[in-house]
């Protein structure tokens, strides 16, 4: 079989069940190295459990997970966060009773190398506001500031793909245009991005490429600008059939 | 120092070393209710070592603390797999196992307890319970105690960020039953005597408040805890006895409970982060280390 070539992040017919239900139904989703993907779907469309499935928070029922050419399908999550697959999980996701830098500091948990501190000067100086918290507690951060704090502390693991679930969810339109930006930025240095979003203007507008889930099941996969052509994208946010 | 105040401040250096044992699971989000059950089994070890075969002291209580990490590590194999109020239950259930043990166990005394041939003075005890101390400060420092609190506040994120969630709690659990086995052999060899009643669920019920109640997110919280809980109602027993006059003399014991029971309510509601948290710590220390949140 002619084989393209295989994608920084390869999954197969993947299906996630919680118990009878079925979560994620025989999803095929691939992102190339650089390459930003975005996820869209209504709530309960199984974008969450996709991006859980991916990184080892649950697992998979049937299919396969690639990443970086090796099957990671079984692989426990500490293991997918040392090949440098990380997930930015929705909502409050920061360490609250520790303080900015040692929230900074668990991103870089899994490494062994001796760059992490350089590496977390260089989050300081992207971030000068998170550099002007730095000793305090993380719980003191507006929600903006909170998102970035759980960004950089991803960006710490050194990471080849960041999934990222709905990472604009609940910031000022501000905030919002900042993330985006971010993200872009991150992209041009190299990283690749599974992006969940419901803000789907900015999603399709920074992605390459898009999936739309329905019910758990793919039903629309392309170029990012033939997807928001497509009214496939409506129709699966306003559920009609 | 009189034999009472010097009493004291043994019961007090157990009493942080238990708390110590106590806080390290509770500091990952695990309660543990059988603290004084760790304690009974490095009670009984070395009890059982120094009669029977006779040892030099430091190597009974490593003994003593061995086996009680050993079965803390088992137990914690299998019961972090249950969270919340089925963990609570789950170690509480184990202390009963322990004491079921002990009572119908002939070669441990049974109910009678056991008489420790071994002596150790005041001294030492205090020593160590000021290692246990510093060392568990020095260990909140390190890379696994980030872990540990990271593990406390927000499992999946811990997880998601590559730290072994379950083996930073199984660790946690073990160096808990270490600490409790030390305490427990330190505790035969002062008192000289060990029965299963003084390893109660009454005292880990105590274990635990001096951890929740002094105070989880910081390694102060314990040693405050502890040191309250072991003083007060020592005060009480003098204060009451002189507050009531004639008719106090039947009086005074009951009374202290009654008063403690009213300030430890007073405490959960008033505190119920504990009484040494991180935003007070940092404004008595009088820096910026842990502002208090702006409006």
């Amino acid at each position: 079989m002619p084989h393209k070539r295989e994608g920084l992040l390869e999954v197969t017919g993947l299906d996630v069940r919680y118990g009878r239900n079925m979560a994620v139904k025989s999803v095929d989703i691939s992102v190339a190295e650089g390459q930003i993907v975005a996820v869209l779907g209504a709530n309960g469309a199984g974008k969450t459990s996709l991006l859980r499935a991916i990184q080892g928070m649950v697992r998979a029922a049937r299919g396969t997970i690639r990443f970086d050419g090796h099957d990671i399908t079984t692989a426990d999550t500490p293991a997918r966060v040392r090949r440098g697959l990380v997930l930015v999980p929705e909502g409050r996701q920061i360490f609250v009773s520790l303080t900015v830098h040692d929230n900074l500091l668990m991103g870089a948990y899994t490494r062994r190398d001796t760059a992490v501190a350089r590496d977390v000067d260089a989050i300081y100086e992207r971030f000068p506001n998170l550099a002007q918290r730095r000793d305090m507690l993380a719980s003191v951060l507006s929600g903006g500031e909170q998102q970035m704090l759980a960004i950089s502390r991803a960006l710490l693991a050194k990471p080849r793909l960041m999934m990222l679930d709905e990472p604009s969810l609940g910031l000022s339109p501000l905030f919002v245009q900042r993330m985006f930006d971010l993200i872009r930025t991150l992209n041009r240095d190299g990283l690749a991005v599974l992006l969940v979003e419901q803000n789907t203007g900015m999603a399709l507008e920074a992605a390459a490429r898009a999936t739309i889930l329905e019910l758990g099941a793919v039903v629309l996969s392309g170029d990012a600008a033939d997807v928001a052509r497509s009214e496939m994208l409506t129709q699966a946010y306003l559920g009609a059939h | 120092m009189s034999g009472y105040l010097d009493g004291m401040a043994v019961i007090l250096a157990l009493n942080v070393i238990l708390a110590y044992a106590v806080f390290l699971p509770v500091a990952t989000g695990q309660l543990n209710l059988g603290g004084a059950a760790f304690q009974a089994v490095g009670a009984y070890a070395a009890a059982y070592i120094s009669t029977q075969y006779g040892a030099p002291l430091p190597v009974i209580l490593a003994v003593s603390a061995s086996v009680s990490g050993l079965i803390a590590f088992v137990l914690a194999l299998s019961i972090l797999r249950t969270k919340g109020v089925y963990l609570v239950l789950a170690t509480f259930a184990f202390a009963q196992f322990v004491s079921g043990v002990i009572i119908n166990v002939d070669a441990l005394g049974g109910a009678l307890g056991m008489t420790v041939p071994e002596h150790v003075g005041g001294g030492p005890i205090i020593v160590i319970a000021g290692v246990v101390l510093v060392g568990v400060m020095l260990l909140m420092q390190t890379r696994f105690g980030l872990a540990m609190r990271a593990t406390h506040d927000d499992d999946t994120v811990a997880e998601l960020m590559g730290i072994g969630v379950r083996r930073t709690r199984v660790a946690a659990f073990t160096l808990g039953g270490v600490l409790a086995g030390i305490a427990g052999g330190l505790y035969a060899f002062y008192f000289n005597f060990v029965e299963v009643q003084t390893f109660d669920s009454l005292s880990s019920i105590y274990l635990l408040l001096f951890v929740l109640l002094g105070g989880t997110q910081t390694v102060w919280g314990p040693l405050i805890g502890a040191a309250f809980f072991t003083i007060v109602p020592e005060l009480f027993r003098y204060v009451v006895a002189n507050m009531g006059g004639a008719s106090a003399g039947q009086l005074d014991t009951s009374w202290r409970f009654i008063i403690l029971g009213i300030i430890t309510v007073v405490m959960m509601v008033a505190r119920p982060e504990g009484v040494v948290t991180r935003t007070g710590l940092g404004r008595l220390l009088g820096n910026r280390r842990a502002a208090p949140r702006e409006a």
